[in-house]
């Protein structure tokens, strides 16, 4: 077994670690990082994110009034200071970004360019048409090949973390070209390998978003905080779960039920005017929208498809021009995945799985409670997503907090000890357990497919948009079932080469590792805030639960879920109002 | 409708096998279906030794990049209906070394991509304090369409000259540097002239123009590259008229 | 077993290019016959220069060679090499929108722009040789 010896370690090519890349880069040209990522840097999910990412730029906005709209739309479970410090960085992140070369849509007088997004009082997304994550990805890895002391490998799957000595001490990764796996030792971690959409069965998020950093930190004795809160965005296509970008409605799309009818005036969302209101209808917060899609349902004034209950996002009255100019991916999208043009044709979205709020519990630099290891993006949560995100500041949320997480990891790798202790032994023991996977020793004949499935159902059907005691209970039975059942995998392929279903067991061993988080944070939670909304418990109780849970993992047995106080600095609780 | 479809994939087990090999596989039709679903019905029910490729599967990651019926497609944008009745026949992108089955090795693409300098190469950087480089819609429109290149390779595996001659940079990595030597914002034109005028730079193009044809995100690296050789010769002309004139 | 394996050395594989890779797709095909042709370009630029010659050496030295010009295989010959012309021509001016990109404003000049202008260039330099031989 090979071993590699580096200062600072970033799992994850996507946006945060190369944003934390850089930084560490940055602040000491000295240090030696490299980044280790599954895929490609540029195939990451980052990727596919669509309409923008908000920062304060313009002279009628405010940094408080970025805040605020955070704070709210979170319900209040944002930590305050981490909410203010980000709307402070952000403008700067942003600009960064823009001399980094990223093609942010202008105004006729050459500044950037700024739309609305749901939730938002002012205006402030700035956008690259509506390929806003793809633009931002690519400009972050072509400028991150200029900096000669940043290392990579690429399509390496990192199983485990190092940890001795009370710190972590580096990871044990799998080179997947030649099946071999590795040491790699480092002063600090940063894990930055985004969320985990896959443990549900629609959603928006790409393949590769099995929750991976989320269960890396979880058995190494890191708590996942808020994993209850997952978002479901709106406006998904019904069968592949395609996003359709809320910059759709923020340019004057409509949301229609069956009969043609907006129906979200009938939800406390404000009344249908014919151009946008910000804060109102269709923009207003994503977990407002999909709780009234579902709503709507019940009433029977959906339609239905072979591919479940849709509504109607209708984009007509824009007019070519406009989509062709705003929103020319949606309308791509659509021709390839629909066939049909939303110039001329309503187009059907149900809501879909988007983005987790929780993650390794981090604080304001990104540090997590084990010495060494940081993480940022939706990998973390810091938090400035509370109960439910709002559109556009997970981009941002990326480059401010990858930049922090990586500047901080570069303080501390500075100063830290070169890792020692029991490295050897672990990172062996490691690669006796992934390799006698390969071999297919022990397996039960099961196959990663049929409990992947398995785990999506339980989890849709017991922690989906409502859920209650009775049927989170019956998940966290079903998931616990599937992860003894998981052991019995047996692979069909014995290959050291490229052996993509060894990777698949392992990533279905992270989903199940984040599943049970969800389920039992969603448990404890005895509310409704935000994204989480319990039928058994209508009602946001501040008294027992303006606070993050946190979830620790048991080596036997369900994880114990704490309760940790929010910070509020300005904002008292107060009620979400939207159209009002 | 037919209710099952052939796919035929080319193979290849370097630990098994010398030489790639084909193999037939049945698979459920459903309208729905692009060529990627059915890969992944035969990679989750019937043969999980199946190695490929893939992620975000609505055509923008640039990961599942095959040959499907000897040409270059995305299988997440390649429905299967436009196929039957078959067989369809997938392969690994043409050009590049096969590491396993349809996973084709791209160490290449990201040396030459390093080699262009694709980054905003300025004589003195701003600070964010500065504010933003302006930039009009129009000088955004000018480089903007070499910006959507997913990376996804198509263009490489349709073109025979980078098959040919291995060492030729390529339609994507030289259309990313005309997306930066076109950027307003940028000033780096001159010091990646070199690496673009090199024998394997521009000049190797003889201009098939396939790389145009297949690009999903309609990038026209071939544009691209004519388009350098004009500002090339024309940059050469006036060296030759002008010696002493500094560009 | 491939013998050449070794465990955790990836062994690539690499496709060796048929010499007939141009009969692949019509697009090749087209590509390298464009290619070719241009080998009938260059005869034809040598067949001027040599016309040239003749005119210069004298009228008996023309003679000869317009005798020669009309003999029968070189009449077909040259009818051959007037189609590869045509054809070079034709498929060289469809390529020249690539390499000419005029923008007006935000808005891209239409490639059939382009390339009308260069048939009309085409018909022009035409025209210009006709009325010089007719003087």
């Amino acid at each position: 077994m090979e071993t590699h010896v580096h200062d600072v370690l970033v799992i994850g090519g996507g946006g945060a670690g190369l944003r934390a890349a850089i930084a560490v880069a940055e602040t000491d040209p000295a240090l030696r990082v490299a980044m280790v990522s599954k895929v490609y840097p540029m195939r990451s999910h980052t990727v596919s994110a669509e309409g923008g990412a908000a920062a304060v730029i313009k002279p009628d906005d405010s940094l408080d009034a970025h805040a605020y709209d955070t704070i709210s739309g979170g319900e209040w479970l944002c930590d305050q200071d981490a909410v203010e410090l980000f709307v402070r960085e952000a403008p700067e992140e942003m600009l960064r970004l823009e001399h980094w070369g990223c093609p942010w849509n202008r105004e006729p007088d050459g500044h950037v360019a700024v739309r609305a997004f749901g939730g938002m009082k002012i205006r402030r997304t700035w956008f690259a048409a509506d390929k806003t994550g793809f633009h931002l990805l690519h400009a972050l890895f072509q400028t991150s090949l200029k900096y000669a002391s940043i290392a990579r490998y690429d399509e390496w799957f990192v199983t485990r973390l190092l940890v001795g000595e009370g710190r972590c001490l580096g990871v044990v990764a799998l080179e997947l070209a030649s099946g071999e796996m590795h040491a790699l030792l480092a002063k600090a971690v940063i894990l930055a390998t985004g969320g985990g959409g896959r443990v549900f069965p629609f959603t928006t998020n790409a393949n590769i978003k099995t929750g991976d950093g989320m269960a890396l930190a979880y058995r190494a004795g890191v708590p996942l905080k808020d994993m209850e809160f997952v978002q479901y965005h709106p406006t998904g296509l019904p069968f592949t779960g395609i996003l359709i970008t809320e910059a759709a409605r923020s340019e004057g799309g409509w949301l229609l039920n069956k009969d043609g009818y907006r129906y979200l005036q009938d939800y406390d969302l404000g009344r249908p005017e014919p151009t946008p209101v910000l804060r109102a209808m269709e923009l207003g917060p994503r977990d407002r929208l999909s709780q009234a899609f579902v709503k709507e349902m019940e009433k029977g004034r959906t339609i239905e498809t072979a591919h479940g209950h849709v509504v109607h996002l209708d984009v007509r009255h824009l007019g070519e021009p406009v989509i062709e100019a705003k929103i020319p991916f949606v309308r791509e999208l659509c021709l390839t995945y629909e066939h049909l043009d939303p110039v001329h044709e309503l187009i059907p979205v149900r809501p879909v799985v988007h983005y987790m709020m929780g993650g390794v519990h981090t604080d304001l630099t990104g540090a997590t409670p084990l010495p060494g290891l940081y993480a940022a993006g939706e990998t973390a949560c810091v938090s400035i997503n509370g109960a439910n995100r709002l559109g556009s500041n997970s981009l941002t949320e990326i480059l401010v907090f990858g930049a922090r997480a990586g500047r901080a990891a570069a303080a501390y790798a500075a100063r830290a000890p070169a890792p020692t202790g029991p490295t050897r032994a672990q990172a062996l023991d490691e690669e006796r357990r992934v390799l006698s996977k390969v071999r297919g020793d022990g397996g039960g004949g099961e196959r990663v497919a049929t409990i992947r499935t398995a785990m999506q159902r339980a989890l849709e059907a017991g922690a989906g948009i409502y859920r209650d005691e009775v049927g989170l209970r019956r998940a966290a039975e079903g998931i616990e079932g599937l992860k003894a059942r998981a052991q019995g995998v047996t692979l069909d392929d014995r290959s050291h080469t490229f052996n993509t279903e060894v990777v698949a067991f392992l990533e279905l061993e992270n989903m199940l590792d984040v599943a049970e988080a969800i389920v039992h944070a969603a448990l404890v939670r005895r509310e409704s805030r935000g994204a989480h909304q319990r039928t058994d418990f209508p009602a946001r109780d501040d008294n027992r639960f303006l606070a993050h849970s946190l979830a620790y993992r048991s080596p036997n047995g369900p994880p114990r879920v704490d309760l940790l106080p929010v910070t509020i600095t300005r904002w008292p609780p107060g009620e979400r109002v939207y159209g009002r | 409708m037919p209710q099952t479809v052939t796919i035929e994939i080319r193979r290849y087990r370097p630990e098994e096998e010398a030489e790639p090999t084909w193999q037939r596989y049945e698979v459920p039709f459903w309208r729905e279906w692009m060529v990627l679903d059915a890969l992944n019905y035969i990679k989750d029910h019937v043969d999980g030794t199946l190695s490929f490729r893939w992620s975000c599967r609505m055509g923008v990651c640039g990961s599942c990049g095959m040959m499907v019926n000897g040409n270059p497609a995305l299988t997440c944008a390649t429905y299967l209906e436009t196929l039957v009745p078959g067989p369809v026949q997938v392969e690994p992108l043409r050009g590049f070394p096969v590491i396993r089955d349809l996973v084709c090795d791209l160490t290449d693409f990201i040396t030459k991509l390093q080699r262009v300098q694709p980054w905003i190469v300025r004589e003195t950087e701003g600070t964010p304090a500065q504010g933003e480089y302006r930039q009009t819609p129009d000088e955004l429109a000018a480089y903007r369409p070499y910006a959507m290149c997913i990376n996804c390779l198509l263009c490489y595996a349709a073109c025979p000259i980078y098959e040919l001659e291995p060492g030729f940079l390529g339609p994507a990595v030289i259309a990313l540097a005309q997306r930066y030597n076109l950027d307003s914002r940028d000033q780096g034109r001159e010091a990646r002239m070199d690496v673009l005028s090199e024998h394997d730079g521009i000049w190797a193009c003889t201009l098939v123009g396939e790389c145009s044809t297949v690009c999903p995100k309609h990038v026209d690296p071939a544009g691209a590259i004519q388009r350098y050789k004009l500002d090339a010769a024309v940059a050469w002309v006036k060296a030759l008229v002008l010696p002493r004139s500094g560009r | 077993m491939n013998p050449a394996y070794r465990r955790h050395h990836p062994k690539w594989y690499r496709a060796r290019m048929p010499i007939f890779w141009w009969f692949r797709k019509a697009a090749y095909f087209r590509f390298i016959a464009r290619e070719l042709t241009s080998v009938f370009v260059a005869y034809s630029s040598v067949l001027l220069l040599v016309q040239l010659r003749a005119v210069a050496a004298g009228p008996e030295a023309l003679a000869r060679f317009t005798a020669w010009l009309h003999l029968r295989p070189v009449v077909a010959l040259h009818v051959v090499v007037l189609l590869a012309l045509l054809f070079h021509t034709v498929t060289w001016l469809h390529l020249a929108p690539r390499a000419i990109v005029i923008r007006l404003g935000r808005r891209r000049v239409p490639d059939v722009a382009v390339l009308l202008g260069h048939y009309g260039a085409w018909l022009a330099a035409s025209g210009l040789v006709v009325w010089l031989l007719r003087l």
